[in-house]
Order: C-alpha cells, then sequence, then structure tokens
C-alpha cells in the first residue's frame, strides 16, 4: 500500500529495491566464481557505489538478473531468487543452494526511506557478503575447474526448493522493514551432497579420463555464445570486447549518496539523482546473446590442463560427491598389486592418455597417497579410461611398471602399493622399502644355535656327563701335556 | 538505554586463535562501518565507499570477508596479537574472552571527563585445546570452521535485527559516534579489551584494558 509514501518516496524506494537485487545478484554470482573477492575502500563517493558499498557489477550477471525481472520488482509473491548449481564433466548436476529476495506484506510505514531503508539495505548487502563465504557451496567453488564448474540460473516469480534434497538447511540473511512490505533475504541450502544415485558411479575415475572438450557442446544449444563462460579470472569488459561495453556504469543509474542530517522535510538529494535514463543493455556480444540458455556457465577453464597438483583433485573429488566416490570404492579390490597401482595411479593422476611420467609425477605428489583408494576393476573395461590400441598392455603406466619392477630400482617402485608407506623411504639393493624391513626386523627368526632341536641335552645331563669325561681326560694327560709343551 | 551484550563461545587449537578472533571482530566490523562521511554545506553529508576482502585461513578451513582498509586490520591485529600472547602466557588452562565494544561520547561539562556510553558490547568467550596427532588437528580444521560459520551467522542475525544504533551525527557530533582516525573507513567508535580466566575459574585474575581510541582525554 503507497498511502502514506509520497510520490519521490516510492520512486526511491522502487529504485533501492531494484537496485539491492541485482547488487544481491552480483554478490552471490562473484561468491561462486571461485576466487577471492576485493575491493577497495574510497573515502570519496562515486556515483555507481549503489549502498555505499564496493560490489563490482559483471555485466552478463546484470543482464540476467535483468533479464529475469524484466522490468519488475521483487514483490509479494514475486520472489527473485539465484539458484547454484554444480555440474560435473560427466554432465551430471546438482543444486546445491537457492538464494530468495522475497517481500512480504509486513509494512513498516514509519521508516524513512532514503535513509534508514537505504542503510538497512547496505547492511543486509554485507551480512549477504559474509553468508555467501558460509555455506558449503562456497568451498565447493572454491575448488571448481577440474571435474566441475558452477552455475547459476536467475529466476522470478514462485521459490523452487525441490531440487535440493532432503534435508535442506535455511540461513536467514536479514530483513528490512520498508514502508510497501518486508524484503527478506534467506538462502536454503543442501546438505545432502551425495551424489545422484541412479547412475552408474562406479566409473568415478572417467571425471578424470573424460574427454577435455566437454564444454564446447554446451548441453542446452547448438552453438555456444561468445560470451558463455566466464574465465577463472573475470576480465573487465573493456579487455574483452574492445569497448561494446562503456563500462560498468553502462546501464546503471547513478544512486543516492548525499543524506541530510536535518529533518525528513528538508531531506536533499545530491543532484546527480534521478531522472537518469536507463540505457538499454544490449548482448555483450552481437547477435550471440545467449538468451536462450537457462544456464550460465561461470567458469570455463582451458581443458589442456597441465597434471594438477593432486591434493587439489582430491580435495574437488572429496567435495564435489563423496557418495560417488565412496561407491566407486566399494568395488573389490584387484587382487594383484599391480593391478592396484595402476588402478589407483589412473584415479589419482590427471589424464590417463598422458605418458607415464607425468602421471607418476602427480602420484608422487599426493599427501597421504597410500590412504588412497584402491583400483577399480570396472576401469579396466572403460573405453574412455583404457585406450583400445594398446593391447598387450592395458596402460603405458601398466607397462613401465612390469618393465621397472623386475629392476627394483627408479622412481616407479615408490608406487609398490603397501598399507605403509613411510615418507623418504627409498628402496638400495633390495627390493623391499622400510616398512617391509620393520616387519621383519621386529620379528626375526631365531639364531640356529638357541634351536631346541640342536642342543637337545639339557644342563642336568650334561652335568651327569663330566665324571665321565674326567676319567678320560686323566686318562690321556701325558697327551696333553705333550701338546702343551709343543705349543710352547 | 539498555546496551546489547552478545556472547560468542569457541573452542580452538592454540594456533586458531587469531584467526578466530580475526574472523568474528572483523565480520562484526564490516556491519558496524560506514564510508568516510563527507559533510557539505545546507546540512547534507555523503558517505564514501566501503570495500571488501576475503581471506583465508591458513589453520581454519575458513574464508571470512573484511573491510578493505589495511588502517583497521593492522588496529585488529595488534589487539588479537595481545590476546593471543597473553593467553599463551598466562599459564591458566587456555580460556580467555575478549571483547568489542562500541560506545558512544556524551560530554560533560567541565570538570567532568567524556561519558563513554556503550551501546552494543560483543564478548567472544575462547577455549583453547590441545591436540595430540595430526589427525585430530585435521578434523580441528574442519570443526572450527563449521563452528566459526555458525558463529558468522549468528553475528548477522543479531545484526539483522536491526534494534539500537546511533542516530547519524552532524559534523560536529560525529567523533562522538564514530571513529573517524581511519582515512578510508568509518567504524562506529569501539574498543577492544581481554581477559584471561585464571585456573580456577574465577571471572578474573588478569585484567588488561587496552583502549584503542582515546577515550578519557581530559
Amino acid at each position: 500500500m503507497d498511502s502514506g509514501l509520497s510520490p519521490q518516496d516510492k520512486k526511491d524506494l522502487d529504485k533501492f529495491i531494484k537496485f539491492f537485487a541485482l547488487k544481491t545478484v552480483q554478490v552471490i554470482v562473484q561468491a561462486r566464481l571461485g576466487e577471492k573477492i576485493c575491493t577497495r575502500s574510497s573515502s570519496s563517493p562515486t556515483g555507481s557505489d549503489w549502498f555505499n558499498l564496493a560490489i563490482k557489477d559483471i555485466p552478463e550477471v546484470t543482464h540476467e538478473a535483468k533479464r529475469a525481472l524484466a522490468g519488475q520488482l521483487p514483490g509479494i509473491g514475486r520472489s527473485m531468487c539465484v539458484e547454484i548449481s554444480l555440474k560435473t564433466s560427466e554432465g551430471d548436476s546438482m543444486e546445491l543452494e537457492t538464494w530468495c529476495l522475497e517481500m512480504n506484506e509486513k509494512c513498516d510505514k514509519d521508516i524513512k526511506v532514503s535513509y534508514t531503508v537505504y542503510n538497512r539495505l547496505s547492511v543486509l548487502l554485507k551480512s549477504l557478503l559474509a553468508i555467501t563465504r558460509v555455506t558449503p557451496a562456497y568451498k565447493l567453488s572454491r575448488k571448481q575447474g577440474h571435474d566441475y564448474v558452477i552455475l547459476y540460473r536467475i529466476y522470478f516469480g514462485e521459490v523452487q526448493l525441490s531440487g535440493l534434497g532432503e534435508g535442506f538447511q535455511t540461513v536467514r540473511v536479514g530483513v528490512v522493514g520498508t514502508p510497501v512490505g518486508t524484503v527478506t533475504l534467506s538462502c536454503a541450502y543442501r546438505t545432502n551432497l551425495a551424489f545422484m544415485s541412479n547412475r552408474q558411479f562406479e566409473r568415478s575415475a572417467p571425471i578424470m579420463g573424460i574427454i577435455v572438450d566437454h564444454f564446447v557442446d554446451p548441453p542446452y544449444s547448438s552453438h555456444r555464445p561468445a560470451n558463455m563462460g566466464q574465465p577463472c579470472n573475470y576480465r573487465p569488459p573493456d579487455e574483452e570486447d574492445g569497448g561494446a561495453f562503456v563500462g560498468v556504469q553502462d546501464s546503471q543509474e547513478v544512486c543516492t549518496t548525499s543524506f541530510s542530517t536535518s529533518p525528513p522535510s528538508q531531506m536533499m538529494h545530491g543532484g546527480k539523482e534521478g531522472g537518469v535514463v536507463l540505457v538499454p543493455a544490449h548482448p555483450v556480444h552481437g547477435a550471440d546473446a545467449h538468451l536462450t540458455f537457462e544456464y550460465e556457465y561461470l567458469n570455463l577453464y582451458e581443458f589442456n590442463l597441465p597434471v594438477s597438483p593432486s591434493s587439489g583433485d582430491d580435495d574437488s573429488l572429496s567435495h564435489s560427491g563423496d557418495g560417488r566416490r565412496d561407491e566407486g570404492r566399494r568395488s573389490a579390490s584387484p587382487s594383484d598389486p599391480v593391478e592396484a597401482l595402476n588402478a589407483f595411479t589412473r584415479k589419482i593422476g590427471a589424464f590417463v592418455n598422458k605418458p607415464s611420467t607425468q602421471i607418476t609425477a602427480a602420484s608422487l605428489d599426493l599427501p597421504f597417497a597410500a590412504f588412497a583408494p584402491r583400483g577399480l576393476d570396472s576401469e579396466e573395461n572403460d573405453p574412455m579410461v583404457q585406450p583400445p590400441d594398446s593391447p598387450p598392455c592395458p596402460s603405458p603406466l601398466q607397462a613401465s611398471l612390469h618393465s621397472q619392477g623386475s629392476e627394483g630400482s627408479g622412481p616407479q617402485d615408490d608406487f609398490v602399493m603397501v598399507d605403509f608407506r613411510p615418507a623418504f623411504s627409498k628402496d638400495d639393493l633390495l627390493p623391499m622399502d622400510l616398512g617391509t624391513f620393520y616387519r621383519e626386523f621386529q620379528n626375526p627368526p631365531q639364531l640356529a644355535s638357541l634351536s631346541l632341536h640342536i642342543s637337545s641335552q639339557s644342563m642336568a645331563d650334561d652335568l651327569d656327563s663330566l665324571p665321565e669325561k674326567l676319567a678320560v681326560y686323566e686318562k690321556n694327560i701325558d697327551e696333553f701335556d705333550a701338546f702343551v709343551d709343543m705349543l710352547q | 538505554m539498555n546496551c546489547r551484550s552478545e556472547v560468542l563461545e569457541v573452542t580452538v587449537e592454540a594456533r586458531q586463535v587469531e584467526e578466530a578472533m580475526l574472523a568474528l571482530l572483523h565480520t562484526i566490523l564490516l556491519h558496524r562501518s560506514t564510508g568516510k562521511f563527507h559533510y557539505k554545506k545546507e546540512g547534507t553529508y555523503s558517505i564514501g565507499t566501503v570495500g571488501t576482502l576475503d581471506i583465508d585461513c591458513d589453520f581454519i578451513d575458513f574464508t571470512f570477508v573484511r573491510v578493505s582498509s589495511e588502517e583497521l586490520d593492522r588496529v585488529i591485529r595488534k589487539a588479537v596479537s595481545e590476546f593471543k600472547d597473553a593467553l599463551s602466557n598466562s599459564g591458566s588452562d587456555g580460556m580467555g574472552q575478549i571483547s568489542l565494544e562500541f560506545y558512544q561520547k556524551k560530554k560533560s561539562r567541565w570538570p567532568f571527563s567524556d561519558e563513554c556510553i556503550p551501546w552494543e558490547v560483543w564478548s567472544i568467550k575462547v577455549n583453547v585445546v590441545n591436540l595430540a596427532n595430526e589427525q585430530e588437528r585435521q578434523i580441528c580444521r574442519e570443526k572450527v570452521g563449521e563452528k566459526l560459520g555458525e558463529k558468522v551467522i549468528n553475528v548477522v542475525e543479531v545484526i539483522n535485527r536491526h534494534e539500537y544504533l546511533p542516530k547519524m551525527p552532524t559534523q560536529s557530533e560525529v567523533d562522538n559516534v564514530f571513529d573517524t582516525s581511519l582515512k578510508d573507513v568509518q567504524p562506529y567508535l569501539y574498543k577492544i579489551t581481554f581477559q584471561i580466566t585464571d585456573s580456577l575459574g574465577t571471572s578474573v585474575s588478569t585484567t588488561m584494558r587496552r583502549l584503542i581510541k582515546d577515550t578519557l582525554a581530559l
């Protein structure tokens, strides 16, 4: 209800809510880009820093948000939602969280719009900055890239939480009362990160072995728009498209930055605000607008990846689907240790088609490599993992292992899978590692002279036989004397 | 006016004390800082812009957001460092409390000094534990990260109740409400104090008061 609200206040309020919605989307999407955000404080206000916060505007995101809003504002029954989901390189996807900007009917008529509401919206944005680093999807998004990417989708209307699985949690970021309703910002996030169980996840290694050009053919369209896939380090528009954008302030109205310390009736706004015509936003690259897509890829990495730091792989695997990985591990361990090793290194190494030295290097870098899972039988049959054109040895790695195992030296011997693999263990002449040595050392075979079956006589028998021996020696005493004389 | 008081409790390892305290104090200060005020004639003022920075913790699986101001960060780090040193030197069983108090100054007539009236106090109780092996430490990293996340949610919840805040001051009064000594941001007037609990569990055996902002100048 607008009764009691002056036209200027109403106009201001609408503008605040609109830009609050746009900034909310920016904060959420930027928090899921996978990198740390850094903006500078400035003591001199500029016209484009809404809510006195330095929040960059990624043009594609603004464009997408405006498209979803379609000229409307979040209102009662019309919520703006940002859905964050994860998509693996296999093509599986899972919703992680949904951020909802809603309005309810509870009005606060007495609140001052262009002062209190504005400041409270600013505090709410700060809270959003803090909370976006706390939900589980943040850690996932920081590790995205090799195995999965994080996507966002903006929609307007009814909130849809069914994709979050059972037991999702909700955290309320905050509320701001306004004369037309109460703005509420909240996040519902998935807690059950077990991946979709209707896929065969025994083949967990294919995450690594997948063809790297997966993202060239996007799932939703025949051609990939030019702006699809923000690079990991977001480049400002002037580098990307050579000036198609006039910069961040392209389609942004100048925000009110002047406040008054005098009573509301004398409130003045800086001469900058109001009446600025919205520059119509145009698509980033002309005809290649991505508007037909529901999802926009936030990160697209160059997929000629170097062998990744394995700790990152480990972590990303563990985060991207604990359930999936566990299912993979539950398959029977191969009895052949070389096979186990082969499967093991395949899983952890980057891409199985790479030369063996690269894979071994990756495996060497693994922390706690001994605790990594054993191999998978089914990997042997997976055409993605096993190149079909190497019949004698299933993999170059296995070939090298066979050849070098007999020599008992070389870096690959460090891969001999044993339960205990102490650091810095090195093979010398014996084809044995420190762990085996310790075990043998602690259980040495008994000395032959101490074994019972050789000295069968007991001490009592020895004592009994002494007198006989003495008698014999006394009889031969002359021989002993002659012997001693000979020695002297 | 009643002073709002909030208590947060965390249990951390010794090496995590600093980062945990920084995370919570900076999260609170992020919400309690604005851009610099620039007063113009005719009773209007404009507000500068506050930037933000993501900080990854080294000993905790956690990332927090702080205000992009090196000056403010230095001040907070110094206070936290003193707290950490006091905690480790005290010989107690590792319990202490650091408090962040927001206050307003109320000018009094001579010969009385200005009054400092707190309007919000955040107390962070710390319990330091020792862990035996690396596996426990790894678990602790994650657990403390989750706990800090919960504390951040608590902080945000309290702040978003939008309870009492000092009203925006005129130019002559701004130093009674805000700390204007920093050049890029302007937090509300605050001070950080801490106390270490001795092993008998009594509330104060040593109390050290560190005044970050000079409030008692006559």
